[in-house]
Order: C-alpha cells, then structure tokens, then sequence
C-alpha cells in the first residue's frame, strides 16, 4: 500500500506536503509513544517499569501480593484498555474518512448520518431489556450481545437508509445524507424515551453509552472486537482505489473501472461495522471521525492510501491521549471520554470549518 | 468499434433519445452537435456504458456494452466530463494520476509516472502540476481531465488491445479560443493515432473545422449526418436549432462557417 502511494505525493512542491511514508512513520511512532504512556499512565502510580514483574505473575514465577497487583493493572487493566481505545479510534477515523470519501463531502460523518445513534439505540434497548423479555434471546451471546447489538443497530440504520436512498438501483447521496439525520433524531429520541423510562442504576449504564468511556475495558470485549477489526483490516485497502475515483464523482469513478454500487454498499457495511463495534465498547464518541481524517489530509493529500492507514493510527492516537486526560484530569475518578473528545474536538473542528477555503477546499 | 442501433432511452415515462443509429469507428473524430435539451449528453452517457438503452444496443466491437465489466470498459475508453467540483485538495498531477487508477491493470511506477508528465505536457499543464486542482480556472480543470483520460487510455491500452475509444462531453466550453484549438487538436491526434473519439460540441465552427463526421441530434433523434457540408446546411440547422440559420463557405479554407441570423422562432 505504501510503496504504491508514493507516486501520488512524491513530488508536492507549492502544496507543503509530507510523504505518505513521513507521514504513517510518524503516526506510527507516536502510537508507540502513546501506547507506552497508556500503559504507564494511571492513578495507582503502577509504571511500565513493573512490566517484567506483572508478566512473571502472569506466567506464575511471582506470586507476592504486589506482583499480583501489578499484574492486575498492567495485564488486565491496562493492557485490554488501550488494545480497546486503539481499536475504537482507529475505526471510527476509519468510518469517518470513508463517509467523507463517499458522500464526496469533507464534513460527513457517521455520527451525521444517523449509524452511531442507531448503534447506540441498539446498545441501550439491549440493556433495557437485556434482564426483561429479551433476556432469553441475548443472555446465550453473553459479552458479545452488546456489540453485535450495536453492529446489527448500526446496519440496520443503514439498510433503512439504503432504501430510502435506493433509485433504480443507484443511492442518491443527498438523500442519503437528509434520511440519516432525520433517522439519527429518531434514534436519538428512543434512546431518551428508554432512559425516561429506566431506573437509577440502568440510568447510569445508559449515561456511559450517550458520553462514551474505555472503562469496561476487558479481554473478552477485546477478543468481541477481534472480528470487526479483521473485517475492517481486510475492506479498508480494497475500498481505497473506489474512493479515490468517487472524489472525482460517481460517473467518473465508473468511467475509471470501478464498480460504482458495489463499492458504494462496501463502503457502508464497512462503515456500519466500524462504527458499530466502536459504538459497542465506547459509546458514542464523537469528533474522531470528522476531525483525524482531515488533519492527515491537511498533512498528506487527500489520497485515501494515506487517509486510510494514516486516519486509524492518527485516530488510535488521538483516542489513547484523550483517554489518558479523561483518567487522570478527575482522578480517581474518571471523566466519559466523549467530554475529553468534546473539549479537544470542538476547537479542532471549528479551526478547520473556519480554514475551509484556504485549505483549497471549496 | 463503438456502434448503437435504434438505441432508445426512456425514464420515468419521458424519452431522452430514441432509434440512434450512430457509429464512432477508430481513426474517426464524430462531432455530435445538436440544440440544448437533444439529448447529447443522454447519447454519450450511453455510449459510455454509464446509461443502459432501454431499447436497441449498443455495441462495442460487436460485443453488447452491458456484457463488459466497469473495469473491462475502463480499460477501452475513457471519458471526458463536461464539469467536476472536488471538494477534496488534489493537485493537478493527483487528480492526472486518477486516471492510472483501472483495476486490473499494473504498471511499472515509473513507467506511469512518464506518461503522466506526457500527458500534462501535451495539456499545456506541466508549469501548474503542483498547483491544486480547486485553484485552477474552468478551462485548465478541462485540461486536466483531458490529461487523465490520456493517461487512463495510455495505459490500458496494449498491442494486441482493439482501438480504444475516447468519449467527451463539452471538452472546450469555458475555453478561450486558443485552447480550443489546444483541445481539439488532441481530439484529433488521438483519433489519428487510431481512436474512435467522439465529442459533443456546442460551437457549430469548431465542429466544422475538426470534425470528420457530424451528427445533428434534435429532439433525442439523429436530424443528420455525414461530413460537415452535409449537415451544416441552412434547411437542417435551421429546424434542428428552431431558429433562422445560414451558413457560408469561407472562400480560403473551404470549411462551412455559421451565423444566427435572427433570434426568434420562426
């Protein structure tokens, strides 16, 4: 992928741009550092330092008590959490530059067109009724009812929007985009009816979902996500060649030999996957999608052999820091990480909307 | 080849063109002009594969268009639009490079590089090729697409490949004179390198002067065809265009020129 990249942007005199392979390399490194700081970062004061000692508890050649610990934070706390963050942020920039690229427009989003508000609805229905009449359709899928709730909640809303956009067999885009948002306030209003309708401690699990957190960061949600972050892996290079030709528009793309419905419908189900399974673990979270896209186009090029590899490892960053403020800003309490987002986000963004135009973006 | 038989498209209840017998042979540059509303662009959307006839055929070298893969067509013929936006910064060798983007078909990078600087050179672009695309004016936009197409047919094309077909919609609206010529003149190079290149055109001189074979569409049917001395004659221009027409030879070139003479319906 990166070698095939480099023709594109080699030469960029003008344009101010670094190369794909500057780019992902130094993405890459500040995951590492990122990764590195997730895992030292917390309230208990446990640094990587003791990485040795929690692997010898995990293998049995420690058994002291402070190993044990030790073990419990890195290993278990720690490690699955920013597996997870990573995961989350890298597939919801992934989401987002895929919207962007197809609906040809720099500001779409998943949140925007209703995906992370019916993967949501779906989340919470699922624990609303998760104990009532429901119980026995989700208690046989256990730790993975919530993600294939939201996964299945996320594809559902977008079927509905495929219909209702669906034209002798082509989508209109415009009405794609109305139909979501005016689906994505529909979904909004039943994930507030069911919370009218919730008691105290179901109210509170409902909260997590509306403002998003890593906190229930585990192995089995991270062994949960395994396939959706498969299924994405596998996609994202496939989708890329399509949108790059949809950025010249749909006739044009086909001109160019690529089959306009068919990766339209890819596009969407990896999108709905992505955001789906991220939906699952975190909650909503917002920003991520809109905004790391941009700035690795702002860096690289519009290119999506570099949006896509650079927009996860930039959202996977983005993600681990904004959840190392949300644990240590309130500690030992911890902030909903959409807050977090919210506050580094909105600055962000509107920097961006107030450049448009300058970035040669029209 | 690039033929069409009493190719007809309806939708929703209104018919866009219908019974079209048109044939785009290589070597050929067919000029496709007609009033607003013919149904030109409808034509080229259906010789480009882009549109399904509702009825009739379209055929490229005896093969039902249908029958070929997206990928199959992109690499047979490329298209010209008549106007893109890109909401996205690409430059304009980007958007050039756009074009070496067929699936199925890979090349040596720097073979492609090569031919892309070719290509903007012939365009008159290779100055701007660093410049984004969002910040060029409407006729070095139109240039780069050409560029693209150039670049999508040079490398699809292989030895043992049947002539590849060129399609544009309006290559030289929003162009000053010069570059016009500049277009059309790479029209007609790459029909004589052995292309079937077909274009719609707006000013009924230039077709005259490029054209080997005009087809005058009015109200979704062929009106007429053959050489420009054919078809640009007062009686068919003036009922195509529904206003009063005459046409003049210019007694140095030889070649039908042609004025409105007055602006009301007759």
């Amino acid at each position: 992928m990166t070698s095939e990249a480099l023709p594109l942007t080699a030469r960029r005199a003008g344009t101010h741009r670094l190369s794909p392979a500057q780019v992902i390399g130094g993405l890459a490194v500040l995951l590492v550092v990122a990764a590195i700081a997730s895992l030292s970062l917390g309230p208990t004061g446990i640094t990587l330092s003791s990485l040795p000692r929690a692997i010898g508890a995990a293998l049995g050649t420690h058994t002291d008590a402070a190993a044990t610990r030790e073990q419990l934070v890195l290993l278990d706390i720690r490690l699955p959490r920013t597996l997870l963050g990573m995961f989350v942020g890298a597939s919801l920039a992934i989401a987002g530059a895929i919207m962007q690229g197809l609906f040809r427009n720099p500001l779409a989003d998943p949140g925007l067109i209703g995906v992370s508000s019916g993967a949501a609805l779906a989340a919470v229905a699922t624990i609303a009724l998760g104990n009532g009449i429901a119980a026995p359709l989700l208690r046989p899928l256990g730790i993975y009812a919530l993600p294939f709730a939201a996964f299945f909640g996320g594809i559902i809303t977008t079927m509905v929007l495929v219909a209702v956009a669906g034209r002798h067999g082509q989508l209109m885009v415009g009405t794609l985009l109305l139909a979501g948002i005016a689906l994505g306030a529909l979904s909004g209003a039943l994930t507030g009816l069911i919370a009218y309708a919730s008691d105290d401690r179901e109210l509170r699990d409902l909260t997590f979902w509306s403002m998003g957190s890593l906190g229930g960061a585990n192995w089995p949600k991270v062994f949960a996500v395994l396939p959706f972050a498969v299924l994405i892996a596998l996609m994202a290079p496939w989708l890329i060649r399509g949108l790059n030709g949809f950025l010249l528009g749909e006739s044009e793309a086909f001109h160019l030999g690529i089959n306009v419905e068919r990766t339209k419908r890819a596009a969407i189900v990896t999108t709905a996957a992505s955001v789906g399974a991220a939906v699952a673990m975190a909650g909503i979270i917002g920003f991520v999608g809109i905004v790391v896209p941009h700035v690795v186009r702002l860096l690289a090029g519009p290119d999506h052999r570099v949006v896509l590899p650079g927009g996860a490892l930039l959202g996977a960053v983005l993600m681990l820091v904004a959840d190392i403020v949300a644990r240590l800003i309130v500690r030992p309490a911890e902030l909903p990480i959409g807050i977090v987002m919210a506050a580094i986000g909105t600055p962000v963004f509107l920097h961006l909307v107030m450049k448009r135009g300058i970035g040669g973006m029209e | 080849m690039l033929t069409a038989h009493a190719a007809t498209f309806r939708i929703n209840g209104k018919t866009l063109v219908s019974d079209i017998d048109i044939t785009v042979p290589p070597g050929k540059l067919v000029v496709l002009v007609g009033p607003n509303g013919a149904g030109k662009s409808t034509l080229l959307r259906l010789l480009s594969g882009e549109l399904k006839a509702t009825s009739g055929s379209i055929e490229l070298d005896g093969r039902a268009l249908g029958s070929f893969s997206a990928a199959e067509l992109a690499r047979r013929r490329a298209v010209v639009p008549q106007s893109t936006a890109l909401s996205f910064p690409f430059t304009v060798r980007e958007v050039v490079m756009l074009g070496a983007t067929v699936p199925g078909f890979t090349s040596a990078p720097e073979h492609v590089e090569r031919l892309a600087s070719d290509c903007i050179r012939t365009v008159g672009l290779l100055a701007l090729e660093h410049r984004l695309f969002t910040q060029l004016s409407g006729g070095e936009r139109q240039r780069v697409h050409i560029a693209r197409a150039m670049l999508q047919l040079a490398i699809a094309e292989r030895p043992d490949d049947a002539p590849a077909i060129l399609l544009l919609d309006e290559p030289t609206a929003s162009l000053d004179l010069s570059h016009q010529g500049v277009v059309l003149e790479e029209a007609r190079r790459q029909s004589r390198e052995g292309r079937a290149v077909l274009a719609i055109l707006h000013d009924l001189n230039l077709a005259a002067v490029f054209a080997d074979e005009l087809v005058l569409l009015s109200d979704g049917r062929v009106a007429a065809r053959g050489t420009p001395a054919e078809v640009l004659r007062d009686d068919l221009l003036s009922r195509a265009y529904g206003c009063e027409v005459r046409t003049n030879i210019t007694p140095a070139a030889g070649v039908p020129f042609v004025l409105p003479h007055a602006i009301r319906n007759r």
